[in-house]
């Protein structure tokens, strides 16, 4: 499926995968033939915990209009309680970003485990349609940065 | 400066045909610091390795990006070989174009737009990459197999051959699993229990085994080579060490009317209990569900009458610790539940039964003492309707029916087909089948004779209702023959249905833990589904038997033994290569404030007092943050919680991350 046929506008979105259960999830997508919009970009980090809100905030600013993150469901962290921290600083970054005025929807924690490649690709297409429907990131792109 | 070069695999058609690799090789020139790209049918080939090799030496290339399948798959392929010519194996970046492109897209310039992107962004990172060498992992010289069924059994007996010592942990009071529930086994029919319970003495008797009966996997922590692991024994009330298995609690307890789950219910048994004569370890149980003492407070017979006093109402559940080397799941199968199949009314008559349970009603140590008798009556079936695929090789649909086959269905419907008609030579045997699958050595040959030595009756085609008729006590089976395009109506005394298979329902569970992968079945899967099928993705965790899929006791016993010798591989070994991408603090950067050892699961940061360098030539004394790098499992925890960033990770540096974000955003 792709977004690109209904609408003109495509929203670039970053997903920060943990290795061990979503990043593997996404593959499984892959080896099932499942399909999620090409729009959604994959950086592979070892956990979710490795994930610096800065780096998502580094994505708003060079005009990303969706991060997630995804980790392994709680309790099933391959280094036992990564994604609880991610969770509390996640919880933090999204009270900052609505005292910013900046819709936190456009950025969302989603559990998906090394099993579930049909939830990484449900996920993917109901986040991606969430970010359309939102349009596109202006409040935080920095212009310097902008595309061409 | 760097001198990147990327390499664009087609794999076959698999990613050339929704990506466009040339234009993914010809974007890769325009890239900084690309100073060659090309792309090849194969690139894990060892032509294609040669390739990236050569280029290396030829172009003096600092870095190799690879834009392939998933880094899951040949990321230690491609650094091995840029390591055979002497370059870091850290310099090397996965693009994964397979898996996470052209295997989920379809439009060819969507996906070579997404593919060019993912290119771009892994050359970023590699731009980024810095030299690392890993540190050495010791080997905890043990392995731990789940499930104790023929799989597991084999597996460990293997293991220990090797002189290794093993664990394994089964669910249920005795290990065995379904092989020693079965009567005889195709296509040779000899007894099942004559050669799985020698097996299981085997087990039992080895010094390097230890059975963990009554016991659950809690908790998998750790790695290759040192896996912490978590093993509930569960309260059994009878002291394993101290009971003999005489069996005397069993005869005098006056709880008799609990369902026996060793003949699938078809008959009682007491509820202190020895699921069956040969079980291993051979010792008495409670089933604490129905036990007056544990629940009333009352009876207290079993523990007056044993002998040894090995009864103890007080025991409770117990935790225990181990360290393994490497890890086999050997969790088996179940029968799938086809309740909801009430065409055939299972559960309406008892007559309708389950393969399974007709081994159960066939076996001498079944409940009727191995005289074929039907539940309902207890009198000799004249005419015994089998229905084959019950569940198996069903479109999605809402009654849970699995799109796989079953595979063992087709050869123990001609073995109960054959089997019956030998000991009751005049009963009429019916066999609806979708079609016959008889691959394997000596398994046609089996099948024909069941049709042309046997007169078994096989009609290719459905069995569209089975009405229980009260006053006649028959079973009117109607049925569609497909090659006389003809209805059929058979008055049976029995029904059987070759019912699915199905993975444990502890599987999944199981696969959490280990973080193993699974298929939308719930089947572990392997590695690679051709070359390294006994394997998991996740590293010193292998497969063995019905968990991997359907498959035969000879198919479960060669992987078995196939997974044992991967497994001795490991712990034959007295050290693992580490993983260098571990955290490491800039000590100018780090002031000591601590923070970072509080986030750190496995204890891996201290502190010292360091010198350092001050104006004037001057020095002083500063607390700051020291990783052990034995210890460091690279979750980066640490990294997001320092304050003052200092604290980095090896091989996912804050740079490469925010370089990677860059080039997917810009
Ligand atoms: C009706 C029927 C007839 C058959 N007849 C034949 C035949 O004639 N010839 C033939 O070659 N094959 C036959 N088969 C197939 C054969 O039964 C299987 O190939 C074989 O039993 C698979 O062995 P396994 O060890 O993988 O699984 P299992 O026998 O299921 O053993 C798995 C074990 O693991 C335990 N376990 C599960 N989960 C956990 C957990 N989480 N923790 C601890 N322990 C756990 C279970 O209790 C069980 O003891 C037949 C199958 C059926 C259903
Ligand atoms: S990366 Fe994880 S394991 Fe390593 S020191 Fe930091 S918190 Fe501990
Ligand atoms: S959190 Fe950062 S500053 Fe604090 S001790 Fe750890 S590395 Fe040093």
């Amino acid at each position: 499926m792709s977004v690109k046929e209904n609408t003109e506008f495509q929203p670039t979105i970053v997903a920060f995968c943990c290795n061990w259960c979503s990043y593997s999830g996404a593959d499984l997508a892959g080896t099932n033939r499942l399909s999620y919009p090409t729009n959604v970009k994959i950086i592979r980090v070892p956990c979710s915990c490795r994930i610096n809100p800065m780096f998502v905030l580094r994505a708003f600013q060079r005009g990303a209009d969706g991060v997630i993150l995804c980790g392994c469901h709680p309790g099933d962290c391959h280094y036992m309680e990564g994604n609880y921290h991610t969770r509390r600083r996640m919880t933090l970054l999204f009270s900052m970003l609505n005292y910013l005025g900046i819709e936190s929807a456009r950025t969302r924690v989603e559990w998906v485990s090394a099993a579930e490649g049909q939830r990484f690709v449900d996920v993917m297409d109901d986040f991606t349609a969430k970010i359309t429907e939102l349009g596109p990131n202006r409040r935080l792109e920095d212009l310097r940065c902008k595309k061409n | 400066m760097q001198r990147i070069g990327v390499f664009v695999c087609h794999c076959g058609t698999n990613i050339a045909a929704t990506v466009d690799v040339e234009a993914v090789a010809e974007a890769a020139k325009s890239v900084p610091g690309v100073v060659f790209s090309a792309d090849y049918p194969y690139m894990c080939s060892e032509s294609g390795q040669d390739l990236v090799k050569e280029s290396v030496q030829k172009y003096n290339l600092t870095n190799v990006v690879i834009c392939s399948c998933s880094p899951r798959m040949h990321e230690k392929t491609f650094r091995k070989a840029v390591e055979s010519i002497g370059m870091n194996p850290y310099m090397l970046e996965i693009a994964n174009i397979r898996e996470q492109c052209s295997w989920v897209h379809k439009d060819k310039e969507e996906g070579t737009e997404k593919a060019i992107m993912l290119m771009k962004a892994a050359c970023a990172k590699a731009t980024l990459n810095t030299p690392l060498t890993p540190g050495m992992l010791p080997v905890t010289k043990r392995a731990l197999v789940i499930g104790g069924g023929i799989a597991g059994m084999q597996a460990a007996l293997d293991i220990a051959e090797a002189g290794y010592e093993v664990d394994i942990v089964e669910q249920k009071p005795t290990i065995g699993g379904k092989m020693a529930q079965l009567d005889k086994t195709f296509p040779t029919l000899d007894c099942s229990s004559c050669i799985v319970t020698p097996k299981m003495v085997d087990v039992g008797q080895n010094d390097k085994i230890r059975i963990l009966s009554y016991s659950d996997v809690e908790e998998v922590k750790g790695y290759i080579g040192n896996f912490d692991v978590k093993i509930k024994r569960k309260a059994r009330y009878v002291d394993e060490d101290k009971c003999t298995g005489c069996g005397l609690c069993t005869e005098k307890c006056p709880m008799k009317k609990v369902p026996n789950e060793w003949n699938l219910e078809l008959d009682t048994r007491s509820c202190v209990y020895i699921p069956f004569a040969q079980a291993v370890p051979k010792v008495a149980t409670i089933d604490p569900r129905y036990c007056l003492k544990l629940n009333k407070g009352t009876c207290g017979i079993c523990s007056k009458v044993c002998g040894v006093g090995a009864i103890n109402y007080e025991a409770k559940d117990e935790i225990i610790e181990e360290k393994y080397g490497a890890i086999v799941a050997a969790t088996g199968f179940e029968i799938a539940d086809i309740s909801r199949y009430d065409e055939y009314a299972y559960g309406q008559s008892p007559d309708v039964v389950t393969s399974l349970e007709y081994e159960r009603l066939m076996s001498a140590a079944g409940p009727f003492g191995g005289h074929l008798l039907r539940p309902s009556d207890h009198k000799e079936p004249k005419k015994i309707v089998f229905v084959q695929c019950v569940g198996s090789r069903e479109e999605e649909s809402c009654k849970g029916g699995k799109e796989y086959c079953s595979k063992v269905c087709c050869m123990y419907t001609a073995k109960h087909a054959i089997l019956t008609k030998d000991h009751y030579p005049d009963t009429d045997i019916y066999v609806f089948y979708i079609d016959v699958r008889t691959p394997g050595k000596l398994f046609d040959e089996f099948y024909r004779r069941a049709v042309e030595q046997y007169g078994v009756h096989y009609i290719k085609g459905a069995v569209g209702k089975v009405t229980p008729h009260k006053e006649t006590g028959k079973l009117e089976v109607q049925g569609y023959d497909m090659i006389l395009n003809e209805q059929m109506h058979i008055d049976a005394d029995m029904v059987v249905l070759a019912a699915a298979v199905e993975p444990s329902h502890t599987a999944r569970r199981m696969a959490t833990m280990l973080t193993a992968p699974m298929d939308n079945n719930d089947f572990f899967t392997e590695a690679h589904a051709k070359l390294r099928p006994v394997e998991s993705a996740t590293a010193g965790v292998f497969l063995a038997g019905m968990c991997q899929g359907p498959k035969d006791i000879p198919e479960t016993v060669s992987q078995a033994s196939a997974a044992a010798a991967k497994v001795i591989g490991v712990l034959a070994k007295d050290q693992l290569v580490g993983n260098p991408c571990i955290a490491h603090p800039d000590e100018l950067m780090c002031n000591g404030c601590s923070q970072c050892a509080g986030v750190c699961p496995y204890g891996a940061i201290t502190y010292v007092e360091k010198e350092f360098r001050m104006p004037n030539r001057t020095t002083k004394m500063r607390r700051v943050a020291q990783v052990n790098e034995a210890v460091c499992q690279g979750c980066g925890a640490c990294t997001v919680t320092c304050p003052s960033g200092a604290m980095d990770l090896r091989g996912f540096s804050n740079n490469e991350i925010m370089a990677e974000v860059d080039a997917l955003c810009l």
